[in-house]
């Protein structure tokens, strides 16, 4: 993807107009809202205020939907005391859980390069990434010192303790840190990640490796795109905690999938020019204006909400409020969206499902016909097709509403005779 | 079906029956627990709420996480709480009969065996509260207590290897499908109440809560809203969460000042941490008893005692291993043992929806809505015969009924007789009203979801069972005309696969036979080898985990 000099400019002049000027620095979009925005790539909101790098818990909290997020100093102390286990003796313990993933014969110690990658700024710090990713190749420049001689010819061991790579995200870069990349000597990259959730007896809680994996994934992405010629490997490594210790155990988990689909969503994310341009142009999303100029300023790029983004859009909250507000079936799930059909308010199911025979349908329709236009209809697949104005009585999505009310009801009718339904008031 | 029912409760504000009986078992005396525990440890309890009487909760707090001694003395107060109750049915047992091959003969004899009447029932506020039931019994059962190792460093406290055993029975117990013994207050209610918000917002208990039962002049959503987001003055949730993590704002403002204080010695900081605690816990303990209030109001279900009794059965055989002396629950299943299990939920599963159907007919409009079964009234009844050498009836029954089942040719259909009998009949033809001859392949049989127009179907079903076994079918097994009848395309008592290998003959493709145990007393070397070699060393089962001078926990 190349932008002439000039586009990007201009794009990076309207997204910091965005924020509120250019003296609002932006937040740097981190791989887990990365792997966020590509788990619901839909949402133009979330695309937009991530790639202008708004602060989104700030501009929640103005809109009066604060984020429940926040880390506890517990979990900070345990996941800093434990990455600084792992990475202690000059990453000796990390190479040996990759050699023992890997079948490889773990080096000497003091063999392993640890380049210094401190530099001024993200770009900075990307270009002295870039250099340690190829010693052999880099010359001895990046080997400070330890693996000279015979090794740095043929390329030897190399770990990178949080470098910094940069990944084009909708037309805007991102700076992303993994905890460690290590560089093998036949040149190709381990991605390694070290989480503090513990691993029992060899299994750990899958929603916390899925989330890790696609973390890992973001950072091979970027790794890919870096323009170092080198291979990733196919096997990330994450260390973790074994069983009730705090001693590091490690397991290589294929990120090919993860990979994939992080690549898929991320390419079809809407670029941020389009979004950017279809704003009106004093739209700006600076946390400090007046909540009802911010409202509507959110209100004009639209979103997809879905229950999953409470657990990863500071936003959330106030997406939900308003798919409440708007009787979105979205709010009840996304796979009560999915048996729905062509119904994308509340009101028009219900009515759809209560009323056969009579004026319902047209009703149905011009509500759900409404809503389309509110913003509901930005996401993919299914939601394409959300005017509905069909939902008359000859449609099998209202036929089977109408029959599921009515065998509902029978059923409620059937059991209230001889017992208490519902429970209290 | 249930997304109209949560449709039906958002649009009034109130949570919406998905049932007419309850489901679950909800024993006499349930005993509740409340676990907290501290962010980013695995395992580092933080305090817990527990008891069998609603007014007097028993608090248990770690004032210290990180303290080794603390926490044992912790688990050693819950052994104290937990094991009297869960060990109060041990005794009282009742004689079953059942079939057992003799090991010498081959022969099936009918043998005796003890069966505990009642087996005692764990309530936790949520789903990550079972899993870390589950944790407890993981953290604990491989414990040595000084007595069983005397040489052993750490020794812990009597009581708690064995709380350890029962609480993992209690944690695997909860993944079976219908049991009763390990019961989370979300998963019940969400069972029973539809809300008018997401399936993931129902974890929430206080905002579940909220939606079924709000408060005096608010709608459930926004009673919900202020259970979930709510903050005091001081910035502390209204409603904590029910456990067993903490909200990282109470971690941060009240919880770490308060530890460091105890760190300090200073005077009262133990009370301090403790009312900390206990701020945080009571409301969930309250919770789950107001949960347990509602579904009282629900009869229970007509099976659930039948599935109970499997309870029974899994708590007599752990209180036998136990007594027998068998060593703890292994880290890992062997092959056979964790395919037995699966076959076992995958069983239970099938079990668990065929019976919830046939208990409560909300229950059964949604299986009749999804084509697997139907409900209609008695047209006509023709007496017919088969034609072999013993005919036997084989009566032939006209329903007209509204619904729209998936039938076709020979697809066999099931009801349920009085007193748990079982009548099958197999799908012969459909007809058309009116005029009396239709073909059994009906238009209307491949669209699931049927024209809905009201019109009525009528579905001529040959009953093949359930009618004793004489030339004439025993009086009332023949439905008669004008009766009202309901037949599901599932069947009532699901049979499980195949038999699985004993745990010696298990298959080389499976890892083959187990290895043999290495002798007790061996020392615990697996904290210095090289995790490289782990895989190949035989397993260690009762050995107690690693611990290390530096660790923490």
């Amino acid at each position: 993807m190349t932008h002439s000099d000039g586009s990007q400019s201009a794009l990076r002049r309207r997204l910091a107009e965005l924020r509120g000027g250019p003296d609002v620095p932006p937040r740097p979009l981190d791989a887990r809202a990365l792997a966020a925005l590509a788990a619901n790539p839909g949402c133009r909101r979330r695309a937009l205020l991530d790639g202008a790098g708004v602060d989104k818990a700030a501009l929640a909290e103005a809109l009066g939907a604060p984020a429940p997020f926040g880390q506890s100093q517990f979990a900070f102390a345990r996941g800093n005391s434990f990455e600084a286990k792992v990475k202690a003796d000059g990453g000796a313990e990390l190479i040996r859980l990759l050699c023992a993933s890997t079948g490889e014969t773990p080096p000497e110690p003091g063999e392993v390069a640890l380049p210094d990658l401190s530099a001024d700024g993200p770009s900075g710090r990307t270009a002295r990434t870039r250099l340690a990713l190829a010693p052999s190749r880099a010359g001895d420049e990046a080997a400070a010192g330890t693996a000279e001689g015979g090794t740095a010819a043929e390329g030897g061991w190399a770990l990178l303790f949080h470098p910094m790579l940069a990944l084009d995200v909708a037309g805007s870069t991102a700076y992303l840190e993994p905890d460690a990349i290590a560089v093998h000597p036949d040149g190709s990259w381990t991605v390694a990640e070290i989480k503090s959730f513990p691993v029992l007896d060899g299994s750990a809680d899958a929603a916390k490796v899925g989330a890790a994996a696609r973390q890992a994934a973001v950072y091979a992405l970027a790794l890919e795109e870096s323009g170092v010629t080198g291979e990733v490997r196919e096997q990330a490594l994450l260390v973790c905690p074994k069983d009730f210790s705090n001693l590091p155990t490690a397991h290589g988990i294929d990120i090919r999938k993860q990979r994939a689909a992080t690549r898929r969503q991320l390419a079809r994310l809407t670029r941020l020019e389009e979004i950017a341009a279809a704003l009106p142009r004093e739209t700006v999303f600076d946390p400090a204006r007046p909540a009802p100029e911010l409202i509507s300023a959110v209100e004009s790029v639209p979103a997809a909400y879905a229950p999953e983004c409470l657990s990863t859009c500071e936003l959330a909250f106030h997406c939900r409020d308003r798919a409440r507000a708007a009787g979105a079936v979205e709010s009840l799930g996304r796979s009560v969206r999915g048996e729905l059909g062509g119904f994308t308010t509340i009101d028009a199911v219900l009515s759809a499902a209560g009323a056969p025979h009579t004026g319902g349908g047209d009703a149905a329709g011009a509500e759900s016909g409404q809503d389309a236009g509110a913003g509901g209809n930005a996401g993919a697949g299914p939601g394409a097709d959300t005017g509905h104005a069909g939902a008359g009585s000859g449609d099998p999505a209202a036929v089977a509403l109408r029959r599921a009310a009515r065998l509902r009801a029978e059923a409620l009718g059937a059991g209230r005779t001889d017992s208490r339904v519902t429970p209290c008031r | 079906m249930s997304a109209l029912a949560r449709m039906e409760a958002a649009a009034a504000g109130l949570a919406q029956p998905r049932a007419t009986v309850r489901h679950r078992r909800l024993a006499e005396r349930p005993l509740v627990f409340v676990p907290l525990t501290t962010a980013g440890e695995a395992g580092a309890p933080l305090g817990a709420m527990a008891g069998t009487e609603r007014e007097s909760p028993v608090l248990l707090v770690v004032p210290q996480p990180r303290d080794r001694d603390l926490r044992f003395a912790f688990l050693a107060r819950l052994a104290g709480v937990v094991l009297p109750h869960l060990e109060s049915a041990q005794d009282e047992i009742e004689w079953e009969e059942r079939k057992e091959t003799d090991p010498e003969t081959g022969k099936k004899e009918t043998v005796q065996v003890e069966l505990c009447v009642d087996a005692p029932q764990l309530i936790v506020p949520n789903g990550p509260g079972a899993d870390f039931v589950r944790l407890l019994g993981r953290s604990m059962r491989f414990r040595r207590t000084a007595e069983e190792d005397p040489e052993g460093p750490y020794p812990a406290p009597p009581g708690v290897p064995l709380l350890g055993r029962w609480l993992t029975l209690y944690g695997e117990r909860a993944r079976v499908p219908g049991s009763s013994l390990l019961l989370s207050m979300t998963e019940l209610l969400s069972r029973h109440w539809a809300t008018g918000q997401s399936a993931l917002e129902d974890q929430h208990l206080g905002a579940l809560l909220a939606w079924i039962d709000p408060p005096e002049g608010l709608s459930g959503g926004e009673a919900a809203l202020r259970a979930e987001v709510g903050r005091d003055s001081a910035g502390q949730l209204l409603c904590p969460p029910a456990g067993p993590a903490t909200d990282p704002a109470f971690d941060n403002r009240l919880l770490a000042p308060a530890i460091d204080r105890f760190d300090a010695r200073l005077p009262g900081a133990e009370d301090e941490v403790r009312e900390l605690v206990a701020s945080q816990l009571r409301p969930a303990w309250d919770a789950v008893w107001r949960g347990i209030d509602l579904l009282r109001t629900l009869p229970e279900g007509e099976r659930v005692t039948e599935r109970f009794k499997r309870d029974r059965w899994s708590y007599t055989a752990h209180r036998d291993r136990v007594r027998s002396g068998e060593p703890p629950q292994p880290r890992r299943d062997d092959a056979v043992t964790a395919a037995a299990k699966l076959a076992q939920r995958e069983r239970e599963q099938a079990r668990l929806e065929a019976q919830e159907a046939l208990d409560d007919p909300l229950v059964m409009a949604e299986r009749r809505f999804a084509g697997e079964a139907f409900a209609g009234e008695v047209t006509a009844v023709e007496m017919a015969y088969s034609e072999g050498k013993r005919a036997m009836p084989r009566p032939l029954v006209t329903l007209s009924t509204d619904d729209r089942p998936h039938l076709g040719g020979g697809v066999k259909v099931h009801r349920a007789l009085v007193e748990g009998a079982r009548q099958s009949a197999e799908f012969v033809r459909y007809e058309t009203e009116g005029d009396g001859d239709g073909d059994a392949d009906a238009p209307r049989a491949g669209d699931g979801t049927g024209t809905g127009t009201g019109d009525a179907t009528l579905v001529t079903l040959r009953l093949t069972s359930g009618m004793g076994r004489g030339k004439e079918p025993a009086p009332g097994t023949v439905p008669e005309k004008g009766e009202r009848l309901c037949w599901t395309l599932f069947e009532h008592t699901p049979r499980g696969g195949p038999e699985l290998p004993e745990v010696e003959d298990t298959p080389w493709t499976h890892g083959g036979p187990p290895a043999e145990p290495a002798p007790a007393g061996v020392p615990a070397p697996r904290g210095t080898t090289a995790p490289g070699a782990a895989p190949t060393a035989p397993p260690q089962p009762p050995l107690p985990d690693p611990v290390t001078s530096e660790d923490l926990l």
